[in-house]
């Protein structure tokens, strides 16, 4: 224990440090420096970087059911993207009249379906407020009626797995019919402005991966501290022995609840983030595909460790922009080969074996 | 011996024939006297009134190349050779035309545009010439081109037409040939001015599966543009909605059959899909996320035994069901030795582990066929459909689907239940260090158990081939669902995997008319879900020790 210990604070503060270098440095050099100065960084590595940290977000969130509570969540992209459309919804009251059929009222695809009034779903988007609030309550929410059915009646493991996989298909497939509401097929795109800037700047991009690197850091230390509460201890202990913990007359649905909503919410606001900087969401978000992917960063960087996640998600994302920018072809048999190699070699993902180092290091 | 006479009156009819067809070649210059090459004289003179008598009187003579040689006459394909003023059947092949004789069939080869005449037709002729080859076409060999004639006599039929009819349902003896007559003379018995006649009619026809009987009584029954009914009389009009009724209760029942045959066919699939699913997750207790692509893997073996073969598509077919399970199982065994091995005991890590199997599983196929579907045809005795009435038909393939996912089924129930490598696949499945400790080779036994269930997806593969397109994303579009099915069923049970298929299938269909088909996925998405919580371990749970594990 004393090793982990002595581990995690080195290379959880390396992490901190750079997650804290990122997003103050990059957007600071992005903004003042001229293009042609070689401590410029181009909008290309800040809008990557400001992905990046926003999947990081994500996989930090999932780590926490996951790595902490041993549900193996893998349905977790659909908080994301329900986070992301709830951002995006508000991102689409924004154009206004500036739409392609200028209609005052409705957007695009709405007056493109012969539309002739906003769904009663759509109130209320038009403030910023009260987008932030279903960031955090459209996921929570779902969260929250799936996870107290699922854990009231004891579906745990691959059960739980195989459900909440089923979850985010069946939002996928909901998400595609045009009569949801939500865009169909080409979901929400074409935005303008957030908050009054125009969603294209430089500086805005600068904010928003400023922004991003914040939430992650912010959201990282109370994932941490969590951890180390008492709850974060039961949490654990479920994750370990569960039939144990209830024994002991622990509420253990009440417990995993908990974490589920927590992280659902953390999970949609990371979607909120990334919506803005790729400027689109669609339905493919809700893809099983994704939130296996998700899976992989958290095992890859390793469970149960926090930073882990982080380092995972910003690494096998880098891969993937790297290769899919290569070889296209390529990318899904290097994915493939990664679930393999670190289920069955890396059990620990990178950090274990971080951590093996250091431990022949000391012995 | 009913076919002894038969037979004898054969011989006769063949002399006979043999007898006439002589007498037509040899006299096809002198014969003024034989009225059948009279008539066929007359189709050559100038004038339209005289054709379009030897055109009737043609139809009054029974011969049996009368059919082929009006029905070229109707096409503009009959001719008259310039030379010697013989009839041809002549087929335009842009360069000239290709003849034989019109009386002996005689192939002539090919002829240029100045060496033959056609011979025209006016509207009034064609209606004529269609009636008669109508007529002609009812006493026909085959009972479908009867049938066809039938449809076609009783759109327009005149007295004439009417009483040819009459005459052949007291003769035919083909039962949806006499149906149809009877449908067409009951119909046209509604026109008449007895209203003896038609309510007769109209009592006799509610006993016709036909939709033109039910298109003519609904017209019966509504209002013209001016409110009033379309039909007077109300005492018809009452019988006919009694009738219609009756009618409408026989079609709602015909389409219910058909909903759960649609229902059990799409069952079928999932059952196929999800039993080899049932073996490695349900007795190994292996997440094998890789299955969709060992279907997609069968897909393609299909695919290539046919491009093999590609003028055997029925050989091909049954020949692939062998090779893409030796060729799936093969790729499964490789799985299990390579990684799945060393993950036994950890679920969720072989979940993992098998999905980047499918990823590049996905790739290779991907990089190999490109991305594009690939389209397998399917043999013709697996196309069309089994018309049963004109409420009910079932088409050909979902309904060899259904026969082969329910042979597949009993075949590996009879594996699991009589072999040796089924009694060996259920003791390790119940305690595997107890078979161990009896000399019971679990590594094997594991492998082989893993072989079977991935084998059984590639032979899912070759049924799936049959019905959609073949597709590196083939399998990704079923593994939900058939996890879905598996744990509906129970995990551990394959009976539980056979009912849950058929049920979900059958599920999904009722509801697509009311909900559409994406959102009645939806809902039985949702109810799955709903269900797991109210019964965590499926329909047929299993029961005593291994249970607990």
């Amino acid at each position: 224990m004393k090793l982990i210990a002595l581990g995690q604070d080195k290379t959880c503060t390396a992490v901190l440090m750079a997650l804290a270098a990122v997003t103050f440095i990059i957007p600071f050099c992005n903004l003042v420096f001229p293009a042609d100065s070689p401590l410029h960084f181009s909008a290309y590595t800040v809008s990557v970087l400001g992905k990046y940290l926003t999947f990081a977000l994500l996989g930090l969130s999932l780590d926490l059911v996951w790595g902490y509570c041993g549900i193996l969540a893998l349905g977790h992209g659909a908080f994301f993207a329900l986070g992301g459309y709830a951002m995006g919804m508000y991102l689409m009251r924004q154009i206004g009249t500036r739409g392609v059929y200028g209609d005052p009222l409705l957007p695009d695809f709405m007056v493109f379906l012969n539309w002739k009034e906003l769904p009663w779903y759509w109130h209320g988007f038009d403030h910023f407020g009260f987008a932030l609030l279903m960031v955090v309550l459209a996921p929570g929410a779902l969260a929250f009626v799936f996870g107290w059915l699922a854990f009231r009646s004891r579906v745990t493991g691959v059960y739980l797995s195989i459900m909440t996989q089923a979850l985010t298909y069946a939002l996928l497939l909901a998400f595609f019919r045009n009569e949801m509401g939500f865009g169909g097929n080409n979901g929400l795109t074409d935005f303008k402005d957030l908050l009054g800037f125009n969603i294209q700047s430089e500086a805005v991009r600068a904010v928003l991966l400023m922004l991003s690197g914040m939430a992650l850091i912010a959201a990282f230390l109370l994932c941490r501290w969590l951890v180390n509460t008492k709850l974060g201890r039961v949490v654990t202990a479920i994750r370990d022995q569960e039939s144990r913990v209830r024994f002991l007359g622990y509420r253990v649905e009440m417990f995993k609840l908990w974490i589920f909503v927590f992280a659902a919410m953390l999970a949609g606001i990371a979607g909120a983030l990334y919506v803005p900087q790729v400027g689109i969401i669609n339905p493919s978000e809700f893809s099983p595909l994704n939130s296996l992917e998700i899976v992989i960063w958290v095992a890859m960087g390793g469970r149960g460790t926090l930073y882990g996640a982080i380092i995972g998600a910003v690494l096998v994302n880098y891969g993937k922009t790297v290769l899919t920018g290569l070889l296209p072809e390529i990318w899904l048999f290097t994915l493939g080969a990664v679930f393999i190699v670190v289920t069955v070699l890396l059990p620990d993902g990178i950090v274990g074996l971080m951590r093996r180092r250091l431990q022949g290091q000391q012995a | 011996m009913n076919s002894l006479p038969l037979i004898r009156h054969f011989k006769w009819l063949a002399v006979l024939m043999l007898v006439c067809s002589l007498a037509a070649h040899g006299g096809q210059d002198t014969a003024v006297a034989h009225p059948w090459l009279d008539a066929l004289d007359g189709l050559k003179q100038g004038s339209m009134p005289e054709r379009e008598q030897a055109i009737i009187k043609l139809g009054d003579i029974k011969d049996s190349r009368n059919l082929g040689i009006l029905q070229a006459l109707l096409d503009g394909k009959l001719f008259i050779a310039k030379a010697d003023a013989r009839l041809l059947i002549a087929t335009d092949n842009h360069q000239g035309f290709d003849a034989r004789d019109a009386l002996s069939g005689e192939t002539l080869g090919a002829m240029g545009h100045d060496a033959i005449t056609k011979i025209n037709l006016t509207n009034k002729m064609r209606g004529t010439l269609r009636k008669i080859i109508g007529q002609l076409e009812l006493t026909a060999d085959d009972p479908a081109v009867r049938l066809a004639a039938v449809k076609a006599m009783a759109k327009a039929a005149d007295e004439k037409d009417l009483a040819l009819l009459r005459a052949r349902a007291e003769q035919e003896q083909d039962g949806d040939v006499r149906q149809a007559i009877n449908v067409a003379l009951l119909l046209r018995d509604m026109d008449s001015d007895d209203k003896a006649v038609r309510v007769m009619a109209i009592e006799a026809l509610k006993a016709y599966n036909s939709q033109d009987v039910a298109n003519r009584l609904n017209a019966m029954v509504e209002k013209d543009e001016n409110g009033e009914f379309l039909e007077a009389d109300a005492d018809i009009r009452n019988l006919a909605k009694a009738s219609l009724i009756n009618i409408n209760a026989r079609l709602q029942w015909y389409s219910a059959i058909e909903t759960v045959f649609f229902g059990l066919s799409l069952g079928a699939v999932l059952v196929l899909a999800a039993i080899g699913l049932a073996i490695t997750f349900g007795v190994m207790g292996v997440i094998n996320m890789a299955h969709g692509e060992l279907m997609m893997l069968g897909a393609y073996t299909t695919y290539v035994m046919q491009q093999l073969m590609p003028n055997y598509l029925g050989v091909s077919l049954l020949l692939s069901i062998p090779a893409a399970f030796v060729i799936s199982a093969l790729v499964g065994i490789a799985i299990e030795r390579g990684i799945i091995r060393f993950l036994y005991g950890r679920p969720l890590e072989t979940l993992l582990a098998t999905f980047g199997v499918s990823l590049i599983l996905q790739q290779s196929v991907r990089s190999i066929f490109s991305p594009l579907n690939r389209s397998v045809a399917t043999p013709e005795w697996m196309s069309g459909s089994w018309q049963i009435n004109d409420f009910l038909s079932l088409t050909w393939n979902r309904f060899y689907i259904l026969v082969f996912c329910l042979l597949v089924f009993v075949m590996l129930l009879q594996i699991l239940k009589r072999t040796k490598l089924g009694l060996e696949v259920r003791a390790v499945a119940q305690n595997r260090k107890m078979a161990r400790a009896m000399g019971i080779p679990t590594d094997k036994v594991d492998a082989m158990t893993f072989g079977l269930g991935s084998g059984i997806a590639g032979v899912a593969g070759v049924a799936l081939s049959q019905i959609t397109n073949v597709g590196p994303n083939l399998g990704q579009a079923y593994i939900v669902d058939s996890f879905m099915v598996v744990v509906f069923g129970g995990v551990g049970n394959l009976l539980g995997t056979l009912v849950a298929g058929f049920s979900l299938g059958i599920a999904n269909k009722f509801l697509e008319p009311f909900a559409g088909a994406v959102l009645a996925k939806i809902l039985v998405l949702v109810f799955i879900i709903l269900f797991i919580q109210k019964r965590p371990r499926g329909l047929f749970p299993q029961k005593g020790r291994a249970a607990d594990s």
